[in-house]
Parts: C-alpha cells; sequence; structure tokens
C-alpha cells in the first residue's frame, strides 16, 4: 500500500525539523473542481509546525525550508502548501 | 528577451508586482484572491501578471523567486512573499510598515 501524502508530509518534517508541534491537514476537498484539484485528492495541504529550527530566520527562510524539505512532492503533484511556522514561544503556529 | 530578463524587468519597473493566477479582476484561485483583496484594501496600486496565461512564466517566476508557489509579491524589486506570508505581515501590520518605508501610499484606513 502506498503511504499517504499526507503522512510523506508529516514523516519529512518530523525528519527535518523534530518540531515541538506538527499538525498537516489534507485540504483538498476544499478545492474541488478547482484548477489544481485531482480526482483521489492529496493535492492541497495546511502545514502547522513549531521548531527550533525557525528561530530567528525571517518568514521567507522558514518557508524555504519547508519547500526544501518537500520539493519532491511540490513537483509530483502536491499543488498547495499553505504553512504556518513559528519557532517555540511565538504563539500559536 | 528571455523569460528571466522579462521578470526581471517587470519587479524593477513597476513599484508593486503580483504574480498570480487569473488577474486582479478575476483571481482564479483562492490563494491569489486573499492577496489581491488585501492590496487593494491597502489601497497600493499594483500590476497582476496572470501566469495562466503563459506556461513560461509560471515556470520562469518559481525559478526566479526560488519560490515553487503562486501567488508571489514583488514590492521595489524585492521578493515579499507567498499568500501566507503576505497575510500574516498584513495582520502584523507589516505590511503597511513595508509600502510606508519605500515610500508607496497607504490608505490612511489601512493603517494598524
Amino acid at each position: 500500500m502506498t503511504m499517504r501524502t499526507q503522512d510523506i508530509i508529516t514523516d519529512k518534517l518530523t525528519a527535518a525539523f523534530a518540531p515541538e508541534s506538527l499538525r498537516v491537514v489534507d485540504e483538498s476537498d476544499e478545492h474541488e473542481g478547482h484548477s489544481g484539484h485531482r480526482p483521489g485528492g492529496q493535492t492541497h495541504f495546511r502545514v502547522y509546525i513549531v521548531s527550533e529550527a525557525f528561530k530567528g530566520k525571517s518568514r521567507i527562510d522558514r518557508h524555504r525550508l519547508i519547500n526544501g524539505a518537500l520539493a519532491a512532492e511540490l513537483a509530483a503533484g502536491v499543488h498547495a502548501l499553505a504553512i504556518h511556522a513559528a519557532a517555540p514561544g511565538e504563539g500559536a503556529a | 528577451m528571455g523569460i528571466e530578463q522579462f521578470i526581471d524587468n517587470e519587479v524593477k519597473s513597476n513599484d508593486v508586482v503580483l504574480f498570480m493566477k487569473g488577474t486582479p479582476q478575476f483571481p482564479q484561485c483562492g490563494f491569489s484572491g486573499q492577496v489581491v483583496h488585501i492590496l487593494d484594501y491597502l489601497g497600493v496600486p499594483y500590476k497582476g501578471l496572470n501566469v495562466l496565461e503563459s506556461a513560461e512564466l509560471r515556470d520562469g517566476i518559481k525559478v526566479f523567486s526560488n519560490w515553487p508557489t503562486i501567488p508571489q509579491l514583488y514590492v521595489k524589486g524585492e521578493f515579499v512573499g507567498g499568500c501566507d506570508i503576505v497575510r500574516e505581515m498584513f495582520q502584523a501590520g507589516e505590511l503597511q510598515g513595508l509600502m510606508k518605508e519605500k515610500g508607496l501610499p497607504v490608505k490612511e484606513a489601512a493603517q494598524a
């Protein structure tokens, strides 16, 4: 059985950032009929992540780190990735 | 003119440029629409470039910015970010600050 994209994203982000908290939400259903949506979904995701790795990093740098960790998924069919990235103590991501 | 040169020229000759799906009048993606909404609220003049009209532009801007998703906002030739970053900055009042810092007029009511 192939892994769900949501689980792959969770695994990769966990390995890359050892997050204090992480939540990956599959929002593909909300985009049905939209150009990036495919039958079977797994195209639109939202990530909430809190990690020490983001301390002192700008918003752009944080997104670049996450996009880099998920480059293969972004190239292979993940159409949208909404990111809420924070360092510990910055408030809810 | 190559696509990189075209993009470089656009972001340098326009104060605010939004690479988006659809047009400011008719965004064709919710994420692009959110940024349009914020820019309209700020009352900042901007140029929208529709990446759906050109595969070359759509791929080219991703390489140019080293950023995998659309929309992408540029202010005075500088990459600001995508939808999430623009929204977070707007909510924190930072986007208004950035515009003013760059000498771009923001509607009084939109100031934090």
